[in-house]
């Protein structure tokens, strides 16, 4: 036990780090909840049912880290960090040339970043799917369902 | 007989042109996303809610029935035949499905799940039809104390029986409550939470957090799995199961499908309890237990029946009482309330060509699943042979679609990656995911109701265990968490779950 202790950081460990954030997200619900009045039981104000889930956060959260201190547990090793970072990304551009530039340029843009977040990227096969599914997403949605987005803004 | 006339209403709505044409792609695409690990019932419908839009209810209620049923059905194809539970209630059919796959008998054991998951249905959509109306009939008596307690008895279920840690679970319920809380006050009109983004003063959209959890992050940590290689066994032949496979499953089908439809009306569990208690319970009573692991027939029967009658008498505590019995439940209320349709016991009276049109639906929807599939599983499995690279780019492309199309706004795409990163984490700690959705739908109506059993009792907290029926669910939820939390099942409840 002691070993397996000495093996797992502090930044590895599974539970430790549910716990914090348990407790974080619960600490960050009290804090905002600080200014909504509570009310009574008999008449609750609006500060009253997050500020008891708050603090039920708060207590499971304590619980958990003390589970990781006592049994730590290593947190599954295989991520991409590489898929962390492109795919939100990707997601944001969407919205963005949603906005801006247009349906076709927003999906096209979108597929071509999200390939990238796999292990493989084949510039041919990325730009075939992309098209493929412009025209798709297309007849599906604009035609088919008549969503009123412009194609390309200002055309 | 008032059952067989709303069971022909229900057959006369669900079996018009437009009603089966929706019911078919329902299948259809609930099939498709069962087969294809990496996406499943909850991410498809969220993406697809926002076009149910310009559909009648009924219909729309139809489709998004259809897949929700046929991709459990989907998911037991893939487990037998190639090993790859496509769904989570399908990984115990991986485990007596794909050694009869590797000795030949791939075609019994399809055969054999199709005909156990029709059984369940049918019996399934006989339950709805007897039970759904008295329990509406009682849901209609229930006061706020009633709803808070059931409630609150769906939510522990739910983190008491999911996979994984016991208290994190019950820990990720009250994060879904908080998140739950984000927005408006209904009483007091008070922006709670919402960081001053005026946005955010209407809440969290349900389909945000369904898609950015389930089909965002859970693409991200699938990128980081090694991709596997799909081997496939021999080709199928046979489908039809001998009389001697069919006298050994009939049993365990009856069985199942009982488990399955117990699991079902409680809310807060999802099929892949169902069709785990199932295999368990076969093991235990099968003759020679060792049979089990290595390609025994009712191994597949029991469970294939139990899932697909949870997933259907889920619809009870859904439709009767309006509280949304798993998160796939809480997107079809969702759907209704598009339409205007305010969910509760009052539906079925209301609107029954929508309850009973449902309800024949589902028959029709399973019958449909059999002659689907079973011809067209060489289809289905070579769709496994598309990669994952080039899945992964078209789910983006659909969740990002679909979550736009909610507002036509781009705010709800950033809220959306936000809860991808936030989910990848929960995923990484192994914090359940599926608890927390649950806790987000019912946070609100769980305030509600808080607030007004206490002011109905003039803050007296004592009015939950004196009125009987909210009494009868407090009790029922304490035993659940003593029960659960006995060191010793706990133990044996961990080993199952890994």
């Amino acid at each position: 036990m002691a070993e397996a202790a000495l093996k797992v950081g502090l930044h590895d460990n599974k539970n430790f780090l549910s716990g914090l954030f348990f407790i974080g997200t619960g600490g960050l619900g009290i804090f905002m909840a600080q200014d909504y009045p509570m009310g009574s039981a008999l008449r609750m104000g609006p500060g009253y049912f997050p500020i008891v889930l708050s603090g039920m956060l708060i207590l499971f959260g304590i619980y958990c880290l003390i589970q990781g201190l006592l049994n730590p547990e290593k947190l599954p090793h295989n991520w991409s960090p590489r898929a962390l970072l492109i795919l939100p990304i990707a997601t944001v551009v969407f919205g963005i040339l949603m906005e801006h530039a247009g349906f076709i340029p927003a999906l096209i843009v979108l597929i071509f970043i999200s390939s990238y977040a796999g292990r493989e990227f084949k510039f041919w096969e990325v730009l075939v799917m992309a098209i493929g599914l412009t025209i798709g997403s297309w007849a599906l949605f604009i035609w088919g369902l008549g969503l009123p987005y412009p194609l390309i803004v200002g055309y | 007989m008032d059952l067989f006339n709303n069971l022909i209403l229900g057959f006369s709505v669900a079996l018009t042109l437009q009603n089966l044409w929706f019911c078919f792609i329902g299948c259809f695409l609930g099939t498709l996303i069962g087969v294809l690990p990496g996406i499943g019932p909850l991410a498809t419908i969220a993406m697809l809610l926002p076009i149910t839009f310009n559909v009648p209810p009924t219909s729309a209620l139809i489709m998004l029935a259809g897949i929700y049923y046929g991709a459990q059905y989907g998911g037991s194809t893939t487990a037998i035949l190639v090993n790859l539970p496509g769904e989570t209630s399908a990984v115990v059919t991986c485990l007596d499905g794909y050694q009869m796959a590797r000795q030949g008998r791939a075609g019994p054991a399809l055969g054999i799940a199709a005909i156990g998951s029709f059984f369940a249905g049918t019996v399934c959509t006989l339950i709805i039809a007897l039970f759904g109306p008295p329990i509406a009939e009682m849901a209609l008596k229930f006061g706020a104390p009633e709803y808070f307690s059931l409630m609150m008895m769906g939510l522990v279920t739910a983190a008491v029986l999911a996979h994984g840690d016991m208290i994190k679970s019950l820990a990720m319920v009250c994060l879904g409550l908080l998140l739950g809380v984000v927005g408006t006050d209904v009483n007091s009109g008070m922006a709670r939470y919402s960081f001053g983004v005026p946005e955010l003063t209407d809440g969290i959209g349900f389909i945000v957090i369904a898609v950015g959890v389930f089909a965002v992050s859970e693409i991200i940590q699938n990128l980081g799995d090694k991709e596997e290689r799909v081997v496939f066994t021999k080709k199928v032949t046979n489908l039809w199961p001998t009389w001697a496979d069919i006298k050994t499953s009939m049993g365990a089908i009856f069985r199942g499908t009982a488990i399955g439809a117990f699991f079902g009306v409680l809310p807060g569990t999802g099929p892949a309890i169902a069709s785990f208690s199932s295999y368990m319970v076969e093991k235990k009573l099968a003759k020679d237990p060792s049979r089990f692991g290595k390609g025994a027939i009712e191994g597949v029967a029991g469970p294939e029946s139990a899932n697909n009658a949870d997933a259907q008498c889920k619809f009870i505590p859904t439709l009767t009482l309006g509280i949304p019995a798993s998160a796939v439940m809480a997107l079809m209320l969702g759907a209704l309330t598009i339409q205007g349709i305010a969910p509760g016991p009052q539906v079925m009276t209301q609107k029954p060509d929508l309850f009973w049109g449902l309800i024949a639906s589902m028959w029709i929807g399973n019958f449909m699943l059999v002659i689907l599939n079973l011809p067209m599983i060489g289809l289905w499995v070579s769709l496994l042979k598309v990669p994952y690279r080039i899945l992964f780019p078209c789910i983006m492309a659909f969740s990002c679609i679909g979550i736009y199309s909610v507002n036509n706004s781009s705010y709800e795409i950033y809220l959306t990656a936000f809860f991808g990163v936030i989910g990848f984490l929960w995923m990484r700690f192994e914090m359940q995911p599926a608890p927390m959705l649950l806790g987000f739908v019912l946070g609100p109506l769980m305030e509600e109701n808080l607030r007004r059993a206490l002011l109905i009792s003039r803050g007296d907290p004592s009015v939950f265990v004196t009125r009987p029926i909210s009494a009868s669910f407090v009790a029922m939820t304490v035993i659940i968490l003593i029960v659960m939390g006995l060191p010793a099942i706990r133990k044996r409840r961990e080993q199952i779950t890994d």
